[in-house]
């Protein structure tokens, strides 16, 4: 899915973390953990394409990104945000299909009320079911467990798991472990003073 | 792809008039207050048409202006812009859309009720076409390269000020052909010359727009 070489993220021509090398197969989940500032956000922005501060190298497929900021339009109802999106990916969604993601995202009864009507965790799982309609298979995803209850995190790890289980690859930026049984954790250390210069 | 993305810019508007009726209502107030003002400026007489042109485009500028602040805004904030570059297809479709659909809810409708500013502002009728005609062909342009300023400035709190610094010389151009059209036609000279140039402009920025609108997006998206 995606390979990391050396690649260490910069931010006003600082290294945010140690360089990083590795693989990410088909059926991976990468848990990416390190302290607030560690560069998290950022890496995941570089995979993204967001971002072009950096030193190494990387190849990715193309990938879902979920930022902090959901990329929900709050004018929209939840099933024209993801028409919305599908349009953007090029592919046509009938809407059996996406109102089978907002049940099993648990938002199906709010599918047709505006997103600015709905609290932070609604919103959230509207943006779970944009992940599970979208084509990609590479899933970047940033702290997606914020303003989550228990019962839509346990959603949120069911979905990763199935889409790991399904061919997809999944990189997760967060600070509540999923509870998942096999994944690699990708711990970002701050770059030593030392080697930095 | 096309049809999605102009079904929800289509959808937005329906569901959010502010964003056509807020810069009408500036244009028309401010058209009123030199009406008001300054009587003579914008009474009819031959030797007077030139300044109401001029006026009328001038506030057509600063009204344009008014409405490119918020272009972006609302899709940066809630992240609808990273989700755009990130997975559209064709990202360059994307904002040329955003672009046609700004200048249908500003420029266009500006061109339709040019009638009565121009009446406001007393210009004659015979001019009435010729002042449709001028702003028809100029105001794409400002919607165009407006948004190059404004995707440059959507990561400031407060872009505006930039954005008008960044942007009103660009405009420059369209500001004299279109009042320079507008004069002629009250004149009764040939117009033509004018409306040329003025579609010329439209045509430049249309190629070089949308590709400025990307990079500019880009650079405000790596910004925060």
């Amino acid at each position: 899915m995606f390979t990391l070489n050396q690649l260490c993220c910069e931010r006003d021509g600082r290294d945010l973390f140690a360089p990083l090398t590795l693989g990410v197969a088909a059926g991976d989940y990468v848990e990416l953990l390190g302290a607030n500032g560690s560069g998290k956000s950022t890496l995941l922005r570089t995979l993204a394409g967001l971002h072009s501060q950096f030193s190494g190298s990387y190849e990715t497929v193309p990938a879902v990104y979920q930022g902090h900021r959901l990329g929900l339009d709050d004018l929209l109802t939840p099933v024209e945000n993801l028409l919305w999106f599908a349009g953007l990916e090029g592919a046509t969604l009938s809407l059996d299909r996406i109102l089978d993601a907002l049940q099993e995202t648990g938002i199906l009864t709010e599918a047709y009320d505006n997103c600015a009507a709905m609290s932070a965790g609604q919103q959230r799982r509207v943006a779970m079911a944009r992940w599970m309609l979208s084509q990609r298979k590479l899933w970047l995803l940033d702290e997606p467990l914020t303003a989550l209850d228990i019962e839509a995190q346990a959603v949120a790890s069911r979905i990763i798991k199935e889409h790991c289980a399904s061919g997809g690859a999944v990189i997760c930026a967060t600070h509540q472990p999923l509870d998942l049984t096999d994944k690699t954790t990708l711990t970002l250390t701050p770059q030593l003073a030392e080697t930095a210069s | 792809m096309i049809g999605s993305l102009l079904r929800r810019e289509w959808q937005i508007l329906r569901r959010a008039k502010g964003a056509v009726i807020n810069p009408m209502a500036f244009l028309f107030l401010s058209a009123t207050l030199f009406a008001i003002a300054a009587p003579a400026l914008v009474i009819q007489q031959t030797s007077q048409g030139a300044s109401a042109a001029g006026i009328l485009w001038t506030l057509v500028l600063l009204t344009q202006l008014l409405a490119l602040d918020g272009m972006y805004r609302r899709d940066f904030d809630s992240g609808l812009l990273e989700q755009l570059l990130v997975t559209a297809q064709v990202p360059f479709v994307a904002v040329l859309s955003r672009i046609f659909m700004q200048w249908l809810s500003t420029g266009f409708i500006i061109v339709l009720a040019s009638p009565l500013l121009a009446v406001l502002l007393g210009l004659s009728v015979e001019t009435l076409p010729a002042t449709a005609v001028a702003l028809l062909l100029g105001t794409p342009t400002l919607s165009l390269l407006g948004s190059i300023g404004a995707s440059v400035t959507v990561g400031f709190n407060r872009g505006g000020v930039i954005l008008a610094l960044l942007v009103l010389p660009l405009f420059l151009p369209t500001l004299i052909f279109g009042a320079d059209l507008v004069e002629a036609a009250q004149a009764g000279r040939d117009f033509m010359p004018q409306a040329y140039v003025l579609g010329l402009i439209s045509l430049g920025a249309l190629a070089l727009a949308p590709f400025a609108t990307l990079a500019g997006l880009k650079i405000s998206l790596e910004m925060q």
